[in-house]
């Protein structure tokens, strides 16, 4: 049998102000069709204004195994907060 | 119906003590977990079943309706029936992908189905033998795979329970739509509320064996319990769609095919009688009115559809080739 | 004047109801699943412009049809739309095709009835326009990569070429009704659509490897409800309800 039709992500923009966010996969042979599937299949009850696919296959993620060391040392770091900061209420809004 | 992808689920699992307790602790706390994430080799291989269940039953799901669009009655009534059973063909689609993340292929899903090696929903291979039967099916298939889910939405995993808040919120008007017909069905000619009674004959008992067996007969319940991939046994689902679906039927004045069904003021709940557990085996066994009609369908849909999928690559690598060149000429 | 654009109306609405008939017909059965979920849309376009047509010419003509009257209520020498649309199925390239000979009719048809000075076929032209350009974009894509992909796909292509160009000659015939129409400035002629319907097919012809064959016995009869043997069939389906319950409400 032939080899299976690539599997594409689907990501839209609800409306003109707001990123394109993910909404799902198709499969599909090429970007043309990825394109028609995703409209055909993610946005059938007006749910968006703009469609980008993305092969899978182009897609890498992190290691979740490397949750700990990605994203655990930006915990400490609460000067990145404004609400480390104390400044005085007659100063107003800052 | 998605109960059933349990059923002969095997969730033995070989990792040690420490992993799986790590791993439902992280249960027990509510966390979702994703498809990279480590976990127990029978959670994963019972989601891909369930899950891959689910699809196939969305799928096989729109055969016994699309047996009806053509001799829809109205031209309201076709579009609404021709949209739900193309949201069905979406759902199913979400389905698969939300499988695919766990390693499997939509391709080899599909193969395990047309292969019989994969089952789908029971209820699925009854006949639509009029038009109120399409009424029954969006009020009480619909209306119980609704009951079933909701409580999917807050599945532990997490592209599960996403696939299946974007199916409840399309699915919304599905259970209207049933329900709509079966009330203009009801109020119409005597002819017309014979139609709608007969079709809540046939489907109602069918309905109710969409939640499978019984807990007492389900062998890996607790383990699916315990790791939140089912939130309500199948018994407490059933309970809640018999609740909720009888007073619907006396509303349109409708009665139910059951002469032991009552009302039981104390538990506050509808007593009803016994399901035919012999028939529903049979039909998940593959002996129902339609088993074979529905299977030879999608084997059909899929064999006559090669060439089609095969030329689409076939063009994507030619397309893919002459871009290559131009861009080499280009240099 | 309002009768004839009732029967203008119905005319129109015949070709999409029967087009979109024959295109339902695929859901649950298409080669890929995302395919099952394009298909659907397109039928649900053309049922949509086949209502707001029947439901325009039952107001205009007045006597009291509604949209499901005048769609299922008739016999089958009084169905006017063309030969092209309720022709069998057949297999993916030849239903690819039959959308897009259609669509491509029809969308430089509609862009001219945005202008009619029926403001109510104005509307409903400026509303199908834009399907009509997908439905044109997405029959098209396929049958360039059906054209262009393998052997068998080229070949099945061809064949449905073969098939259904006798079909098109049809679309573009003009007759008494068109006429005083398009003098009223409500509908334009048919003929007018064809250098845009062969530009349209001639560049995803070129595109796909297929040639437009000579036609010396061009079909025709649709417009005078003279339909071929499947019609009867097509319309046994969709008249099954109304005709089995006369006078009952859905």
């Amino acid at each position: 049998m032939n080899a299976e039709l690539p599997l594409w992500e689907v990501f839209i923009r609800p409306r003109n102000g707001l990123a394109h966010k993910h909404a799902g996969s198709v499969h599909a042979s090429d970007d043309v069709m990825a394109l028609h599937a995703a409209r055909d299949v993610y946005t059938r009850r007006g749910e968006g204004v703009s469609i980008w696919v993305v092969p899978s296959a182009a897609m890498t993620a992190s290691d979740p195994s490397e949750k700990d060391q990605n994203f655990e040392p930006t915990a400490s770091k609460i000067y990145r907060h404004p609400t480390f900061y104390e400044i005085p209420e007659e100063v107003g809004n800052m | 119906m998605y109960s059933q992808g349990l059923i002969g689920a095997n969730a033995t699992t070989d990792e040690d003590e420490e992993f799986l307790a790590r791993f439902q602790a992280r249960i027990d706390a509510e966390e979702k977990i994703e498809p990279n994430d480590a976990m127990p080799e029978g959670y994963r291989r019972t989601l891909v079943r369930q899950i891959g269940q689910h699809a196939h039953s969305e799928i096989v799901g729109m055969l016994p309706e699309g047996n009806w669009i053509t001799r829809a009655p109205s031209l309201r009534r076709k579009a609404a029936l021709l949209a739900k059973i193309q949201d069905e063909g979406g759902h199913g689609l979400y389905l698969y992908a939300a499988a695919e993340t766990l390693g499997v292929s939509r391709d080899e899903m599909t193969e395990e189905l047309l292969s019989g090696k994969a089952k789908y929903s029971s209820i699925f291979n009854y006949p639509t033998l009029t038009w109120a039967d399409i009424g029954a099916i969006g009020w009480l298939v619909d209306g119980a795979a609704i009951m079933n889910q909701i409580p999917l939405c807050r599945c532990s995993f997490g592209p599960y329970a996403r696939a299946m808040i974007r199916v409840c919120k399309e699915e919304s008007f599905h259970q209207r739509q049933g329900y709509e017909i079966m009330m203009t069905l009801a109020k119409g000619t005597p002819e017309q509320k014979e139609l709608a009674q007969d079709a809540l004959n046939r489907w109602w008992w069918p309905s109710l064996m969409m939640f499978g067996p019984s807990d007492s007969a389900s062998e890996h319940s607790d383990q699916n319990m315990k790791w939140k991939i089912k939130r309500f046994t199948n018994d407490q689902l059933r309970q809640n769609f018999v609740n909720a679906t009888v007073p619907q039927g006396e509303h349109i004045g409708l009665k139910m095919p059951d002469p032991d069904l009552k009302w039981n003021e104390k538990t506050g709940d509808y007593e009803f009688g016994e399901i035919n557990w012999d028939e529903f085996w049979r039909v998940v066994k593959g002996g129902g009115p339609m088993n074979r009609e529905r299977i030879a369908a999608r084997r059909k849909a899929w064999e006559d559809g090669a060439w089609v999928r095969e030329a689409a690559m076939a063009h994507a690598q030619k397309r893919q080739a002459r871009r290559d060149a131009a861009s080499v000429a280009a240099e | 004047m309002q009768d004839r654009i009732a029967l203008l109306a119905i005319r129109l609405a015949d070709d999409h109801l029967v087009l979109g008939h024959r295109v339902s017909e695929w859901c649950g059965h298409a080669p890929v699943l995302e395919e099952d979920l394009a298909m659907p849309n397109i039928a649900l376009d053309l049922i949509g412009q086949a209502r707001s047509l029947y439901a325009y010419a039952g107001e205009v003509e007045g006597k009291g049809r509604d949209e499901d009257m005048i769609a299922y209520l008739r016999r089958e020498r009084e169905y006017t739309n063309c030969l092209l649309v309720e022709r069998p199925n057949g297999d993916f390239a030849e239903t690819m095709l039959k959308i897009l000979y259609f669509a491509a009719y029809m969308e430089p048809y509609w862009q001219a009835m945005t202008g009619s000075k029926d403001e109510t076929l104005a509307a409903i032209a400026a509303k199908a326009v834009k399907e009509t350009a997908y439905h044109i974009r997405h029959a098209g894509e396929w049958v360039i990569r059906l054209g262009d992909g393998t052997e068998e796909s080229a070949g099945r292509m061809q064949a449905a070429v073969e098939l259904l160009h006798p079909y098109t000659a049809e679309l573009f015939e003009n007759d008494d009704l068109t006429a005083e129409l398009a003098n009223a400035g409500i509908a334009s002629e048919p003929s007018d659509m064809r250098a845009e319907w062969d530009r349209t097919i001639g560049a995803i012809f070129a595109e796909a490897g297929l040639s437009q064959p000579d036609v010396p016995f061009p079909h025709s009869g649709g417009r005078n409800g003279e339909h071929g043997e499947a019609m009867g069939f097509l319309l046994a389906d969709l008249q099954h309800m109304q005709r089995t319950f006369p006078g009952a409400s859905w």
